[in-house]
């Protein structure tokens, strides 16, 4: 029996607002509100809430054998709190039907898997908190930003207790394999790693309406009859993609919405189910191991970090930004912790891309950077603040432990003179 | 093609891109290009090119023996082609000024009676359309106008005219309706029309209605710099900030000086320099003491050909918040030698230009962070010099020369 494993991603950064030189030392707020709300309120409206109504359609209608996944950034949930509460009760209401799950990410949607594996072990468990205090439910499956991978990734995401990683069709890893298979990692052979099948993602994410495609109209059998004539012994079909595919790249007048409805009824004729990540370890044979010695994403042709680290503009920044990581971590001052992870979005440092900016919202790549870079200055300067740098990190580590043992031992010794006080209290009376 | 000026003897940015893009179309094997002008100095490379100078083509005739013409103008001019020119005089001119040769004494500059200057430029034109073998005329900017309509009427060959700039340009909007007049007539009568960036061509439709269909962008380039290596940056500890060109109200300096004013509230190691003169130096120096940075701020006054190159050397950013550009070629000069560049979006290379920063004039915040960044970043510095460098060197004459090629085949 063949399977179909839908993912949906949903991301979108706390967009910074334009931020002089001048402002540093005196401004400390950094994000653009208007245009946050904006944003967020037209996904919401145009692609998130009817697309969320017409999967909970789907489940209803093919009693709980419409399955697929979600994976929303910390970052986006912020923000539909602040901005649109409904859609968190609108995925409130899908969890409850069981046919959906939730995968872990890093809350930032950052790079710090790259840049520093403690960053990243935080956020990924602050990321399942938050899944598991909005939804319900614990996340067993992982996937990274931008679908970022590599073995040593893999290890560190096992080590945490994921059982599935998410990952990109690259060539340079899978060579000659077919992505419709369950593979393992190179030497954790309990790690299930899922594979993205680009052709027939992008079918429906961005070729779906264009009219210049050979393959325009694809209707649901179409679509299906493809799946069938695939090898007997492929199977599984990953189709992962952006939720704004649905409504925004692909206008409901496109006939996105029907193509969605139409499909359970198409496949489950020709005996396709759909599968969760979490549910395939135990469902689906594996075919050998793969292994990726350098991180691999979803970006471009090249599928590697080219589009977020590949300059010096973006190279300067992130050496800049994740050069204090330490020391942020050390720091228990609120905004200050919430400005680091907004800071950390792997979007800004795509934004400096010569090659592709996606998304951006700059005019220039240099733009991005030069905004970026006071930001990052006046939070620096904060940083600096409440830890000077003329400090070793040592040395601050050092201190603080000091400073952490002597009010416990004043706590204790506390405790003890108030003990001796009512004995001595008692004794007298 | 008729030009005003021709390097080395140049005034402006004409003579430099009239040099460069004949030197570009020259390397088209089947292309051979007669370049008037009205005062040559007789020491403009002609290797690749013939010249010919617009004060010794007589439009009066005399009559003058051989030894006697070769004495005059021998130095400029083979005395057979003088005799043989004077065949192509068929109107009588004799209401013009001439010498004894029966040519004009031209300025070949923009003096005061500049209007007569073109229209006695015309009559040069004339007799040069009466005896020259030509298969188009090309007439570079506004002042040479007349003169191509004129050789296209008597010669009926097409006419292309390349517009480097308009007076909507150099006026900020108070148009001499005098020029525009010139500049009228010369789009109206041309086949074809060639400007240097969209922002030229959009002005060339709106402002003089000519049909879209007409009217081309062929984009400048640079010239490489042979002696690339000789412009050296010496080491400092304050970084340089320089503005270059004409102290004119088309260039913007005010904004210069304010956006300066700007980045020394913040940071002390920066210096700005204005190079060049004009008309707005004394109020601009007015600017600088009242904003009370005179302390970190130059002035170099006019510089010239190779102190150009070096100023651009040794700066650290070169900044042009020109309020109308139609090309603007320095921006480029300065990436040659890998400095970065901050441009205003009101000109004409910022179609062209992917490495360099582009703000509005106006917007003097922009400007000053831009600035700001690429001073305090070394990574903004190296990125815009380096890939600057990359992106400059890719802007060819030759390739300007086959597009205009292209439109010479077009209208042929």
């Amino acid at each position: 029996m063949r399977n179909i494993c839908f993912y949906f991603e949903i991301h979108q950064p706390l967009r910074l607002k334009r931020y002089r030189f001048f402002e540093i030392g005196q401004d400390h707020y950094y994000y653009d509100d208007f245009q946050n709300e904006e944003r967020i309120r037209y996904l919401v409206d145009h692609a998130y809430l009817p697309s969320n109504r017409t999967i909970a359609e789907l489940i209803r209608s093919s009693n709980g054998n419409f399955r697929c996944t979600f994976s929303i950034s910390g970052i986006a949930l912020e923000q539909f709190e602040q901005y649109a509460p409904e859609v968190i009760d609108s995925f409130r209401e899908l969890a409850k039907t069981g046919s959906v799950e939730f995968l872990a990410e890093p809350y930032a949607h950052s790079l710090s898997s790259i840049f520093d594996a403690h960053e990243f072990e935080q956020q990924v468990k602050m990321h399942a908190a938050k899944i598991e205090d909005l939804f319900g439910k614990k996340p067993t499956a992982f996937r990274n930003a931008e679908l970022i991978y590599s073995d040593e990734i893999g290890e560190l995401v096992s080590k945490m207790g994921y059982k599935t990683i998410l990952l990109d069709e690259a060539r340079q890893v899978l060579g000659w394999k077919s992505q419709n298979y369950v593979y393992t990692h190179e030497y954790l052979p309990k790690l299930k790693l899922l594979i993205r099948n680009q052709k027939l993602s992008d079918d429906i994410a961005f070729r779906f309406s264009d009219q210049s495609w050979s393959d325009y109209p694809l209707s649901a059998e179409k679509f299906v009859s493809w799946l069938n004539a695939m090898p007997e012994e492929e199977k599984i079909i990953n189709l992962w993609m952006g939720y704004e595919a649905l409504g925004v790249f692909q206008r409901p007048e496109s006939g996105i919405y029907d193509f969605m409805k139409a499909l359970p009824y198409h496949a489950m004729e020709q005996q396709i189910s759909f599968i969760l990540p979490s549910e395939v370890g135990k469902k689906l044979e594996t075919a050998g191991s793969i292994s990726a010695s350098h991180p691999i994403s979803w970006s471009g042709l090249e599928k590697d970090l080219s589009c977020w680290t590949g300059n010096d503009l973006q190279q300067e920044a992130l050496h800049k930004l994740y050069g204090v990581s330490e020391r942020v971590r050390l720091c228990n001052d609120k905004p200050l912790q919430h400005d680091w992870l907004m800071l950390q979005s792997s979007d800004h440092f795509r934004y400096m891309s010569h090659k592709d900016a996606f998304g951006t919202n700059y005019e220039s790549p240099y733009e991005a950077f030069m905004n970026y870079m006071n930001i990052l200055a006046d939070f620096l300067e904060r940083v600096d603040a409440q830890y000077p740098t003329t400090i070793e990190n040592e040395e601050l580590n050092e201190l603080l432990k000091t400073i952490d043992h002597q009010e416990k031992e004043i706590e204790s010794l506390e405790d003890e003179l108030k003990k001796l006080r009512t004995r001595k209290a008692k004794k007298e009376n | 093609m008729f030009g005003w000026e021709f390097p080395p003897h140049i005034l402006g940015g004409l003579g430099t891109a009239s040099y460069g893009l004949t030197k570009g179309m020259a390397l088209q094997d089947d292309m051979d290009i007669t370049f008037v002008i009205p005062k040559p100095h007789g020491d403009e490379d002609q290797s690749f090119l013939k010249i010919i100078g617009a004060c010794n083509v007589p439009v009066v005739w005399k009559d003058n023996d051989w030894e006697y013409v070769n004495k005059r103008i021998g130095s400029q001019m083979h005395p057979d082609e003088y005799f043989w020119l004077r065949k192509g005089i068929k109107y009588d001119y004799t209401r013009i000024y001439t010498n004894e040769l029966g040519c004009i004494d031209f300025s070949g500059r923009y003096p005061d009676n500049l209007i007569e200057e073109i229209s006695n430029y015309e009559a040069v034109a004339s007799v040069l359309a009466h005896q020259i073998d030509f298969d188009i005329i090309h007439s570079h900017d506004w002042l040479t106008y007349p003169a191509g309509v004129f050789a296209k009427q008597i010669s009926g060959k097409p006419l292309v005219i390349h517009v480097h700039a308009t007076d909507f340009d150099r006026s900020r909007g108070q148009v001499n309706p005098i020029v525009y007049g010139i500049e009228k007539r010369g789009m109206d009568a041309a086949d074809h029309i060639m400007t240097v960036s969209d922002l030229t061509r959009k002005i060339v439709i709106e402002k003089y209605f000519q049909d879209p269909r007409k009217v081309t962008t062929v984009h400048n380039a640079v010239d490489p710099l042979e002696d690339i290596d000789l412009f050296k940056k010496t080491p400092r500890k304050e970084k340089i900030v320089t503005f270059l060109g004409r102290i004119t109200m088309q260039k913007g300096p005010e904004y210069f000086v304010e956006a300066a004013y700007r980045v020394l509230q913040k940071t002390k190691d920066v210096r700005f320099v204005m190079a060049g003169n004009g008309d707005m130096m004394i109020a601009m120096i007015d600017l600088v003491a009242k904003r009370n940075i005179a302390d970190r701020f130059h002035f170099t006054g006019f510089l010239k050909g190779r102190q150009v190159h070096e100023m651009l050397a040794e700066s650290d950013v070169y900044i042009m918040p020109s309020v109308s550009e139609p090309f603007g070629i320095s921006p480029l000069e300065a990436m040659q030698v890998g400095t970065p560049s901050i441009i205003s979006k009101q000109s004409g290379c910022a179609e062209i230009l992917t490495h360099a920063i582009k703000t509005d004039y106006w917007d003097i915040d922009a400007m000053a962070d831009a600035i700001y960044a690429i001073v305090k970043n070394p990574a903004m510095y190296d990125s815009l010099s380096k890939l600057g460098l990359i992106e400059v060197n890719n802007i060819k004459w030759e390739d300007a020369g086959l597009k205009v090629r292209a439109i010479y085949n077009s209208v042929m």
